[in-house]
């Protein structure tokens, strides 16, 4: 509240409470936001979720091992093959399994393919909060065509419930490898238009840069993982730094924001590093379709799965950053308790710390840029 | 006192029809321009977004071609159903102010088209001071905006309305500035004056650097003053929901929309006719075409130059809207007050001395 004396004595101003959400065209899902403004001017953000719950872990303690996989689909439906490979990663881990090479490079094929997939939804939606629709149109265009490939390998264009414990549900299709490299072609100047069209544009910089400033330390602190954290200049990928799967096999760089446009951590270089992934997944997929060996799809495992007793802790690194699974076994069939680390969970919880002090359409902005799924945030 | 009346009385009967005929060939204008410049901006941005726009709705079974005339009827059914739909008050809105919003608005854009010629001819009224009549009530609509955002009693359509009502009344600046370097030129207010001033000379545009300066500034901030992208901060959708217009529906948004496409052609409008040589034809300023060509400078012809000019500006807006993002409100106000104002101001000062001087 501010006063001031002016000709009929004092005037004052009050804050204004404004509830963003759950219904509002750019909180990505169903986020509530309680915003306390000055005018434009944003003082407090309070972030409410929660409406999209839905049990998954309580589920989970009731669902055989195989069953589970369904549900990490619907946690991340962007990206749910990374959901998927992120919950067998732990099973795998638990139960000692070692899985053929075919298996793990279809995994990083659909993993890269998927990272892609999801980066354009976030850019896309992106360029949407900022105010341009047509990136976003051309965007969902080129996704289109990634979710095709996917219908075409396993039959479903969202949840795809394709990478099993031990494998992946079934081998690739006679053409995938031919229509995957069609893709590639298509999709390399593909990128270069996107820069054109909204990389590059002197409004998009202009709202983009110096907005929304995440310094390392703070994404650190609030464990911020993922193109976010990347953003802000910090190299950590674990697909570099803990590899897992044959990723350690390929060849690719992680790009981090070095403040190209403005200072290091701002929307700008959040977006930007996103842009220079779907490069480099672009590279993995080539190397990899290139060394696919031909062999097995699934391990040899039991057909009832029951875990030896104990516990395990694995994470992965999904399109929105780390993705954790801890498992307590008993040695049943069923799960005793498993929790999910969700990465667009903690990368929310950064929000009241950057996007205090600027402006309403700024808060949009540097929400867009965190690139948050209600679905996973939420559980 | 009954002489008076009678007087009166006699007035309108006299006057009442052709005020009427007027009234209804501006509103035939509006409703035409609102079916055609929705349809043409649904396939523009399908188009530059890769898609195919409205495809299936024709009209009495004529469903067009495979491409830019599919779907011909759509805009048409889409009024119907604003027509037709249910006329829904918030519970807590202040009624009175939005019921009477709508109209406001409307009436700016409908009464700026009386001093909006169509060609040399085709005009409602030929006033002497043309350019500051339509200038002066396309602000109008402004009050009718920060009305509408207070009466919703939401708080977006409220910061919409506020953020509408700096944006337009500050565009309005540099928007006059530049009109009045060409009455500064032209020695007059009158939109004949100023046509005939460029049938002698030449287009406005090509008058001097400055006056090629101008055009740009003046056509920014004619986009700015339609709230259009990039600079649609009142109705920002991602940020404001629909800013001012969220609480209305039906046929009361429906003036709305008639209004900010009816403003389009306005803006359009009075930037050929002001800048671009209005009626007259583009051919008749180079002299490599032959004499016998000039007949395509007549009345029919004139209105055709004039229509295509805007139509050639509307489409420029439409391009601007599908591929630029949106400013924030303060950049937008840093353009207005710190770029595009100082560079009209020192155009003013310009061009007059460039009139001493030649």
């Amino acid at each position: 509240m501010t006063e001031q004396t002016g000709e009929h004595g004092i005037i004052k101003s009050e804050e204004m409470l404004l509830n963003m959400g759950p219904q509002h065209p750019s909180t990505h899902g169903v986020l509530r936001l309680k915003i306390t403004t000055d005018g434009e001017i944003v003082s407090k953000i309070e972030p409410v979720i929660g409406y999209l719950h839905r049990c998954f872990e309580k589920h989970c303690e009731h669902l055989t091992y195989e069953q589970i996989i369904p549900y990490t689909d619907r946690c991340d439906y962007i990206a749910s093959m990374h959901m998927d490979h992120a919950y067998v990663l732990a099973m795998e881990t638990l139960m000692k399994i070692e899985v053929p090479e075919r298996v793990s490079y279809i995994r990083i094929i659909v993993g890269e393919l998927q990272r892609i997939a999801s980066h354009l939804v976030a850019l896309g939606t992106f360029g949407l909060d900022i105010g341009a629709i047509t990136p976003f149109t051309w965007m969902i265009r080129d996704r289109e065509r990634i979710l095709d490939l996917f219908e075409y390998l396993c039959g479903a264009r969202l949840l795809y419930n394709y990478i099993w414990i031990g494998g992946v549900s079934h081998d690739l299709p006679a053409k995938f490898i031919d229509r995957t490299k069609e893709f590639i072609d298509y999709f390399k100047p593909q990128m270069d238009e996107f820069d054109q069209l909204l990389t590059f544009n002197k409004i998009f910089i202009e709202r983009t840069a110096d907005v929304g400033i995440m310094p390392p330390e703070v994404a650190i602190n609030y464990g911020v993982t993922g193109p976010s954290l990347r953003g802000s200049g910090v190299k950590w990928d674990l697909r570099k730094n803990e590899p897992y799967s044959l990723y350690d096999r390929m060849e690719f760089d992680v790009p981090v924001g070095d403040g190209r446009m403005g200072s290091v951590g701002d929307c700008w270089d959040r977006y930007w590093v996103r842009m220079l992934e779907m490069r480099e997944s672009v590279r993995i997929i080539e190397q990899a379709l290139k060394e696919i060996p031909s062999g097995d799809v699934k391990a040899a495992i039991p057909k009832r799965i029951r875990p030896p007793k104990g516990s395990i802790y694995t994470r992965f690194e999904t399109a929105r950053g780390e993705a954790g699974f801890y498992i307590i076994s008993n040695g049943k069939n069923i799960p005793t308790r498993l929790k999910m680390r969700s990465p667009a969970f903690c990368n929310l919880s950064v929000i009241s710390e950057i996007a205090e002090g600027w402006m309403l359409s700024d808060v949009i902005a540097i929400l867009g840029s965190l690139d948050i799924v209600l679905g996973e945030i939420d559980r | 006192m009954s002489g008076f009346w009678q007087a009166t009385m006699d007035l309108i009967t006299s006057y009442g029809s052709l005020i009427s005929l007027a009234g209804l060939a501006i509103f035939g204008v509006m409703a035409v321009n609102a079916l055609v410049a929705v349809y043409f901006e649904r396939k523009v941005s399908a188009f530059m977004q890769d898609r195919l726009g409205p495809m299936e709705v024709g009209i009495f079974g004529f469903k067009g071609g495979r491409k830019f005339w599919g779907g011909i009827g759509q805009t048409l059914a889409d009024a119907l159903k604003l027509l037709t739909k249910e006329d829904v008050l918030p519970d807590k809105s202040d009624k009175a102010l939005m019921i009477l919003s709508p109209f406001i608005i409307f009436v700016g854009a409908f009464v700026t088209f009386v001093g909006v010629p169509f060609s040399s001819y085709l005009l409602i009224s030929r006033f002497d001071i043309g350019i500051f009549f339509i200038l002066a009530m396309s602000s109008v609509g402004v009050v009718g905006i920060i009305l509408a955002g207070w009466g919703s009693n939401n708080k977006w359509s409220l910061y919409g309305s506020l953020r509408s009502a700096a944006q337009i009344i500050s565009y309005e600046i540099p928007a006059g500035l530049s009109i009045l370097l060409v009455v500064i030129t032209a020695g007059t207010l009158s939109i004949h004056g100023i046509v005939e001033w460029q049938a002698e000379h030449r287009w406005f545009i090509f008058h001097s650097p400055f006056a090629f300066i101008a055009f740009f500034i003046y056509f920014i901030s004619g986009v700015a003053e339609t709230n259009r992208t990039p600079f649609d901060i009142p109705e920002a959708e991602s940020e404001l929901v629909a800013g001012w217009m969220t609480e209305f529906s039906g046929f009361r948004w429906a003036l709305f929309f008639l209004s900010e496409y009816a403003n389009m052609l306005i803006i359009s409008l009075l930037a050929s006719v002001v800048f671009l040589g209005g009626w007259l034809s583009p051919m008749a300023m180079f002299d490599i075409f032959p004499e016998s060509w000039m007949i395509m400078d007549g009345a029919l012809w004139g209105m055709f130059w004039l229509l295509l000019k805007a139509i050639i500006l509307i489409f420029v807006m439409m391009w601007f809207r599908w591929t630029f993002p949106r400013l924030r409100v303060d950049q937008l106000m840093y353009l207005c007050w710190k770029v595009l104002l100082p560079f009209s101001l020192v155009n003013l000062v310009a061009v007059s001395i460039w009139e001493l001087l030649f």
